[in-house]
């Protein structure tokens, strides 16, 4: 099949998420298992084997009473797109080519059922964003008529991850598609995350498309894969060139610089370089 | 996918038009290779028709907007409603997990009649004609012995149809002692009937107001309409607004907030009467509004001056002389300041000093009902039922005194004392209590002092819950009639905690029920039938939707097209005539109780010998500490340093932890003069030195398996602490020590 006609060019979702304004509330969390029939257990404690698309973590600046102070950061998938378009680590190590990366959307999908189980995807992705089923989900008596059949329950043996509510760009789709519109607005896709966030700290678009609120905040730089050029801007672990489109903004010094890993020495945070 | 009719033929005519242009072929092929070789033990979610119905949340004070999503009869998600004025689509978590609440496995899925012994678990399904039938032979018995007075109501609030109906009938059948859940409302309705001489709802305009100081709220972590207050302070982001948050702990609000001042816990009020020392002594306060409407500001003022200098009241609070200089200079020179309290996630009371010497620096900047103020909100007027049908043995009844001494002559003023019924019951004569109903609450979980709070219940004959969930208190009660839950029933929710604006809500049934359950307002109804005579002729209606349908009048037809009614251009009662007090302006001290802004130590339970710690507890968004427990998605978001397996951590200074010989992760036994319990630690810089941090809404013994058994029930370590002038509970933490386990 053609891509292109109905979309022309091609569209680049991505989100910028306001750590100013989240409280850490864990909405955006709920929201993403809510959607997209993510399984629960009985211990959730031990967060290596707990499943959560979407996951707030909790950072602290190391300094003692009373100079401490604590900032949220919500981690759904990254989406890399890697220096090259697609080159995501977790789709080149891929060898069922069960994860793609999307040229029409930018999203990395995970097709649950070409998923055998390596496990590569997840070693290789430094967000620590992919899951892994150990066990079949269960769901209580009767709990499973919330399902949502948007979205396929995963089985045991397979890899999962945040997908940007990946249905709902399908169905906003079709729905523009029925009505004989070739682009899809700006409020008509949105994730579940972000729909949800009381605090209204996430903002989802197109990245590619200068009038979604997401490029005019975070102002990626074309020429520089992407890097933000909102000082107050910044995306995770920006030094290793995976070229996420999950961009962060935080007033507070010390968070931009929790974002990457700096050597202890290492004093100012680099603020992006703009080259002409 | 959804196709609606219209979309069908729009879809069947675009496709004549070229079928080519169609991204919806790869996408097929693209889904059905998902569907098709899906593992046959995974349930596959049957697809239909796509629906939504707009409601309203009410599984806390915050009364969101909620527009739940369906696929043929079944719900799928609960999204916020948009362009609601409570949360415009925004949703907390607890909110977005309510559909574990409606299909999960801690549902009560039909009356149930005790077997066993209290607790124990056994039951035998009855039906609904023999469980009201029950209940009505019990309440006949009880008033043809004459002591209507004997049987009480414990309800999650008093306002709405729902709570109105619970209390007329306590009323018609001749007992003062309907009881509402307590929370700080109280310590605020008591102020602003003191200070004000209104009965009112207390409300914030957050949405105006530019420079805020909190004692202790969790304005993120819960307090007030937890999504409101979200809005509220990412709207404070983007304007500068300085916010400054004063509590012994960093929560999540004094993280975010401008400047976290942390402070001896309990002096709360002393750090106000400081700040109103500075104000006064330098003339900052609004010297209009002082003159013109308020009462007594000489009198106190010389109190003030005399009593909360600066460097008093650094040695009272641990705050530094400079920062209370400063901070008071701050606050009385913004344009639009607000000061607000109610520690947590507002669900515990205050002392009175401590809630009328803040509501004292309110008046000082004269932000009493003015924008960027405190309101006193009145009550949507639209429940206008006929008068109550009383006879001879009803108003004996009422002659008697609340069982928790509301009302009564140490206590004129205050007008729910939950928190005192254990012990009345407890010295009380044989049966002070012989017949309680609970509904939309679960005292036994979220009572200070559970042990006693379950006692004191033994020594009630009959203990009936209108829980739709298996909470600790329908697991110790006899009968357990179960009520629809929030999505499968009518109901008007009134104007949401905190809220300036008025706001009447309609929460309806999304799904029907799924079980054998019953509205509980039927319930009453058919109770007050089945005793006939004066009680039943206060009922005239035939069911509790035909009672709201009338009540509601012409507001019906508009809600259940709207969803909500709310008054958006709400204006502030008039702030200079708006007192009905004695004096008509605003008392800062008010002549007929002597109260008095003013700061009294609360001592709590323990000595330092003995306990050389202090326990405190600290609320999260992340756990349910109220009627509801956390469902397990919501789980699935506590930390790991919070809980791990069944483990909760106790949040220590590594400061106090050296000292005691402790480490990171070690197992300890956490004493009370209450209880004890073994938990882990955490070590944590954002707490002072010399307290223990227990995080309330753990430690439950019923609901489901996902949440029972895990940490430890924070009210089963401390017990309340009457505040003498209020007879609130006003313990802000308990006297502690740590052992190595
Ligand atoms: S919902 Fe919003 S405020 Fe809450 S944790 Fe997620 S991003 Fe932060
Ligand atoms: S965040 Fe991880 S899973 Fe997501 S695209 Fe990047 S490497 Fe892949
Ligand atoms: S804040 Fe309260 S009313 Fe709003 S969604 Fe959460 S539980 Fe429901």
């Amino acid at each position: 099949m053609k891509e292109g006609r109905t979309h022309k060019k091609f569209q680049k979702f991505g989100m910028v998420i306001d750590l100013d304004k989240c409280t850490g509330c864990g909405s955006c969390m709920v929201a993403c298992m809510a959607e997209n029939n993510v399984p629960f257990r009985k211990d959730e404690s031990n967060k290596l084997l707990s499943i959560t698309w979407m996951r707030v973590y909790k950072l602290t600046n190391g300094m003692p009473f009373p100079k401490i102070d604590v900032c949220y950061l919500p981690r759904p998938c990254m989406q890399c797109e890697g220096q090259h378009e697609g080159h995501s680590p977790c789709v080149s190590v891929c060898p069922a080519i069960a994860t793609d990366y999307s040229m029409e959307s930018g999203i990395v999908s995970q097709i649950y059922t070409r998923c055998f189980g390596c496990r590569y995807c997840m070693a290789s992705c430094p967000y620590h964003a992919r899951y892994f089923n150990w066990w079949d989900p269960i769901w209580p008596d009767g709990m499973e008529k919330y399902l949502s059949p948007n979205v396929s329950p995963r089985m045991r043996g397979v890899v999962e991850k945040c997908s940007f509510c990946f249905h709902r760009y399908q169905l906003a789709k079709d729905r523009a598609f029925m009505e004989g519109r070739p682009e899809l607005q700006e409020d008509e896709y949105q994730t579940a995350c972000t729909q949800a966030c009381p605090a209204g700290a996430i903002t989802f678009g197109d990245l590619n498309n200068p009038k979604h609120t997401v490029s005019k905040m975070a102002e990626p730089d074309p020429k520089h894969s992407g890097r933000p050029k909102n000082p107050n801007a910044f995306r995770l672990l920006e030094r290793l060139g995976t070229n996420p489109k999950v961009y962060y903004l935080s007033s507070r010094e010390w968070v931009r610089r929790a974002g990457d890993n700096y050597l202890k020495n290492e004093k100012k945070v680099k603020k992006p370089v703009h080259h002409g | 996918m959804k196709i609606g009719r219209r979309g069908f033929l729009s879809f069947v005519i675009g496709g004549a038009a070229g079928t080519a242009l169609s991204p919806l072929p790869w996408k097929m092929m693209d889904d059905s290779s998902i569907w098709t070789q899906m593992w046959p033990w995974t349930p596959v979610p049957e697809d239909g028709e796509a629906s939504y119905v707009n409601s309203v949340c009410t599984l806390c004070s915050g009364h969101c907007g909620i527009t739940v999503r369906k696929i043929d009869n079944r719900a799928v998600k609960i999204e916020g409603m948009k362009g609601h004025p409570v949360n415009n689509g925004g949703m907390c978590l607890l909110g977005l997990s309510g559909l574990q609440l409606l299909y999960g496995p801690m549902r009560v899925k039909t009356p149930l009649k005790r077997t066993g012994k209290r607790g124990q678990g056994q039951w035998k399904k009855i039906s609904w004609n023999d469980a009201v039938s029950e209940v009505v032979e019990k309440l006949r018995d009880i008033r043809s012995e004459g002591n209507p007075q004997t049987v009480g109501f414990i309800s999650g609030s008093d306002r709405g149809t729902v709570s109105r109906l619970f209390d007329r009938f306590l009323t018609a059948y001749g007992s003062p002692n309907f009881m509402r859940m307590p929370s700080v409302r109280d310590s605020y309705e008591l102020t602003q009937y003191l200070m004000q001489g209104v009965q009112a709802l207390p409300g914030f305009d957050f949405e105006n107001a530019d420079f805020i100081v909190s004692f202790g709220s969790g304005i993120i972590d819960g307090w007030g309409s937890p999504v409101r207050m979200s809005r509220v302070h990412s709207a404070w982001q983007s304007a500068d607004v300085k916010v400054i948050q004063i509590e012994p702990r960093l929560s999540n609000t004094a993280a975010k907030s401008d400047k976290w001042i942390p402070i001896n816990p309990g002096t709360e009020a002393a750090l106000a009467m400081g700040l109103a020392h500075v104000i006064v002594k330098e003339s900052l306060y609004d010297a209009a509004f002082v003159k013109n409407y308020v009462e007594g500001f000489f009198d106190w003022k010389n109190r003030v001056i005399d009593k909360y200098n600066p460097d008093t009241v650094a040695s009272i609070t641990g705050i530094d002389r400079g920062t209370i200089v400063v901070l008071a200079r701050g606050f009385a020179n913004a344009s639009k300041p607000l000061a607000v309290c109610g520690r947590g996630n507002g669900t515990t009371p205050v002392s009175l000093d401590e809630c009328m010497a803040v509501n004292a620096l309110n008046a000082l900047v004269g932000n009493i009902n003015k924008k960027g103020g405190v309101w006193a909100v009145s009550e949507p007027n639209y429940i206008n039922w006929p008068e109550i049908e009383m006879d001879a043995k009803a108003a004996a009844g009422l002659q008697h005194e609340r069982l928790d001494g509301a009302g009564s002559k140490t206590y004129p003023f205050t007008r729910y004392l939950l928190p005192r019924l254990p012990e009345t019951i407890d010295s009380g004569e044989k049966f002070p209590l012989q017949a309680l109903f609970v509904s939309g609450a679960n005292p036994l979980y979220t009572h200070p002092d559970t042990r006693a709070v379950r006692n004191a219940f033994d020594k009630i004959p009959l203990v009936v819950s209108f829980s739709s969930y298996m909470d600790e208190t329908a697991q110790n009660a006899d009968l357990i009639l179960p009520n629809h839950v929030y999505l499968e029933r009518y109901e008007d929710v009134p104007t949401p905690a905190g809220m300036i604006q008025p706001v009447i809500g309609l929460s309806r049934p999304v799904v029907a029920p799924q079980f054998d359950t019953r509205h509980v307002g039927d319930v009453v109804i058919q109770m007050a039938k089945g005793l006939g005579g004066s009680v039943a002729k206060t009922f005239p209606w035939d069911s509790y939707d035909s009672c709201l349908k009338e009540t509601l009048g012409d507001l019906w037809n508009f809600l259940m097209e709207e969803g909500f009614w709310s008054n958006t251009g709400a204006m502030p009662p008039f702030f200079g005539t708006s007192y009905e007090t004695a004096s008509g302006k605003f008392e800062l001290i008010n002549k007929d109780t002597g109260s008095i802004p003013q700061f009294k130590p609360v001592s709590i339970e323990g000595d330092e010998k003995d306990y050389p710690l202090l326990l405190i507890p600290y609320d999260s968004i992340r756990l349910a500490c109220g009627f509801i427990g956390d469902p397990p998605f919501v789980m699935k978001t506590v930390e790991d340093s919070v809980l791990k397996g069944k483990d909760v951590f106790v949040e220590l200074n590594p400061k106090t932890a050296r000292n005691q010989g402790l480490r990171e992760g070690q197992r300890v036994v956490l004493t009370t003069p209450k209880g004890k319990a073994e938990v882990k630690v955490h070590l944590f810089e954002g707490i002072m030195p010399g307290l223990v941090a227990l995080p309330r809404g753990l430690g439950h013994t019923a609901w489901d398996e996902y949440l029972a058994g895990k940490g430890i029930n924070f009210n089963a370590l401390i017990g309340p602490v009457e505040d003498p002038d209020s007879g609130l509970d006003a313990a802000w933490g308990i006297r502690a020590k740590l052992e190595k386990a």
